[in-house]
């Protein structure tokens, strides 16, 4: 199980990408996204970044939700950012203090604030834990602090615990 | 407009009407954003509004329009969708830090010199 499939949970998600992608469930290209899908997952493998253990699915679809909720609301603001009158007068950076350690779920939470508009992650300091963020309507620091600190840091720390 | 595709029930029609206008629309002002916008970490920001729900309702309203007119499920705008979400976060990424390395090396004004606070 280990050896054939390290990650098979990957090795599906490549699969299905595949089959997506040739559109068609015929043996011949369905054989073909297998061999792809054991490659993906030895290449995963060998790169040894371990397997994240992954806990409390209810709270990574509440997460998930979320995310997608805050993204539609953002994408307003900044929508009427650009197009205001005020354009430029609020952006600018932050340092938020971060719990979270587990590169994977660093990862995840890099990619929620960088699809998000209006926060942009720019660095991250692995010795202290601090991330500079950007962000485009930068009225209370506070705020922001507590969103990310709140909203997506607290639920990762459970999900990757 | 082919035939097939004016033959299209309004009930299909009208949701992928507004789903197309919808995400041009929001991508056209993420576009816009990039004029508007005066700094470089703040014109990062823009293009995310096509990258987000502007893809999102573009695909959408594709998947939604060859379902109907082939009668069956077109899915693989998913793959496109997974593609750009696991990708843009780490170009976006990319260039601010390339951005910002460059910044601290020529010493900008209101530039952090370090993720950790001073």
């Amino acid at each position: 199980m280990t050896r054939l499939l390290p990650h098979p949970l990957i090795s599906l998600g490549i699969l299905l990408l595949w089959l997506l992608l040739n559109q068609t469930l015929a043996p011949g290209p369905a054989l073909v996204g297998v061999a792809v899908a054991l490659f993906g997952g030895w290449t995963l493998a060998l790169l040894d970044q371990g397997r994240p253990r992954l806990r409390r699915p209810g709270l990574m679809l509440r997460l998930a939700g979320q995310v997608l909720l805050d993204i539609a609301q953002s994408n307003l603001t900044v929508a009427r950012i650009i197009l205001g009158r005020r354009a430029n007068s609020s952006a600018g950076f932050i340092h938020i203090p971060l719990a979270l350690r587990d590169p994977q779920a660093l990862a995840v939470l890099a990619a929620i604030l960088t699809a998000t508009p209006g926060s942009a992650w720019v660095e991250y300091d692995a010795e202290a834990g601090w991330l500079l963020l950007h962000v485009l309507d930068l009225d209370d620091e506070e705020v922001w602090i507590r969103l990310v600190k709140d909203r997506y840091e607290r639920p990762l720390l459970e999900i990757f615990a | 407009m082919t035939p097939e595709a004016a033959a299209l029930p309004w009930i299909v029609v009208v949701p992928v009407c507004l789903l197309l206008l919808i995400g041009a629309g929001l991508t056209l002002v993420g576009a816009f954003g990039l004029l508007r916008l005066n700094s470089f970490y703040a014109r990062v920001h823009a293009p995310t509004l096509g990258t987000s729900y502007g893809m999102g309702c573009i695909l959408l309203a594709s998947m939604l329009f060859f379902s109907a007119l082939g009668t069956r499920l077109v899915i693989h705008e998913i793959a496109i969708g997974a593609f750009v979400i696991l990708t843009t976060p780490v170009t976006l990424m990319l260039v601010a830090r390339a951005a910002m390395h460059r910044d601290r090396l020529e010493g900008q004004r209101g530039v952090p010199q370090a993720a950790r606070p001073d």
